[in-house]
């Protein structure tokens, strides 16, 4: 009788060495781990060509061509004779869209405004960066701008996929239009 | 005065540690739930060109990454401008299309992170891009990483 009950005094498991088991994969996986986001400029390609589909007629002043050449020069308009400063890219896209059919040779309304980048084979990577970096400050200025007057907060800080978020979104929709290659 | 010091030496100093395995299990999830146990190991030289208006990726498990860059070869020499995806590098640019197609296949919500050498010249970009619009992975970015002025 006496022995049965000592049996049954201490059916627990011990429990003190699980905070070590735990510490030990914690610190594994504090090693592995890497938290550094991925961060870049977010574009959508167009949908691949159908065969013979003719693209839709837009009206030239609604188009800002924007080549990059080889040589690195940023050739911005249709005349495309004079190289823009990239650094200027962002005040004449700003232009081009906001003119509300002012200037004919600029944009009906942000809502037709379309950007086509243009690039050739030997386009320097680090340039054409630089120029899609001014084209997205442009369309975030401009958000920004229209949620600040609207609302009386910036654009980043309108939650996402909120009513308001998506109305100063369709103010100025992203029309970012890869043109074709050519040879 | 003498009886009441003595009364509070006898109480005990120790800091109750039978919640420290819960605070420990807790700060484990965390980091299992955030690690992707993912790493490649680079062919080619990629030094990321740099950008201001950049947004983030929250959902790193939508993400599949292309490398463009020329690749290392041995001694520090660096050779021709490469295409790597995950742990191979390849030579045709239209076997894009297939291993992104089937990788969309996997993930409908795919996202192509291109990560391009910053003096890398576009031509093979462009290639890339029409062979990503035929796969249909038309959500693409250009990693960059922020730019400090």
């Amino acid at each position: 009788m006496i022995g049965k009950k000592r049996e049954r005094e201490d059916p627990e498991v011990g429990g003190a060495g699980m905070a070590d088991i735990a510490f030990l994969l914690l610190i594994f996986f504090l090693l592995v781990t890497t938290i550094d986001v991925d961060t870049g400029i977010g574009l959508q390609l167009p949908p691949a060509p159908e065969e013979d589909q003719e693209p839709p007629p837009i009206k030239k002043r609604n188009m800002m061509k924007i080549l990059v050449n080889a040589q690195g020069q940023v050739l911005m308009g249709t005349e495309e004779t004079q190289p823009t400063p990239v650094t200027q890219v962002k005040r004449n896209l700003k232009e081009f869209i906001t003119n509300r059919g002012q200037d004919p040779n600029l944009s009906d309304n942000p809502d037709k405004a379309i950007v086509s980048i243009q690039t050739q084979r030997d386009t320097p990577y680090n340039v054409y960066i630089n120029m899609l970096d001014e084209v997205m400050g442009a369309y975030a200025e401009l958000r920004n701008q229209a949620a600040q007057s609207n609302y009386g907060v910036p654009y980043d800080r309108l939650e996402e996929g909120s009513e308001r978020h998506e109305k100063v979104k369709d103010m100025y929709p992203k029309k970012i239009s890869i043109a074709e290659p050519n040879q | 005065m003498g009886h009441f010091e003595k009364k509070s030496a006898k109480t005990s100093q120790d800091v109750p540690t039978s919640a420290m395995p819960d605070v420990v299990f807790m700060l484990l999830i965390f980091f299992m739930v955030t690690t992707v146990l993912r790493e490649v190991t680079l062919q080619v030289k990629v030094d990321f060109a740099k950008a201001e208006n950049i947004e983030k990726i929250e959902q790193k498990r939508l993400v599949s990454y292309i490398y463009v860059g020329p690749q290392k070869l041995s001694g520090n020499k660096l050779g021709p401008t490469k295409i790597q995806i995950d742990d191979s590098i390849i030579d045709d640019v239209s076997a894009v299309r297939n291993i992104m197609y089937d990788k969309l296949r996997e993930q409908p919500k795919l996202i192509v992170s291109l990560r391009v050498h910053d003096e890398a010249e576009f031509g093979k970009i462009t290639d890339i891009q029409e062979e990503l619009r035929e796969a249909g992975t038309l959500r693409i970015n250009y990693s960059t990483k922020q730019e400090v002025n």
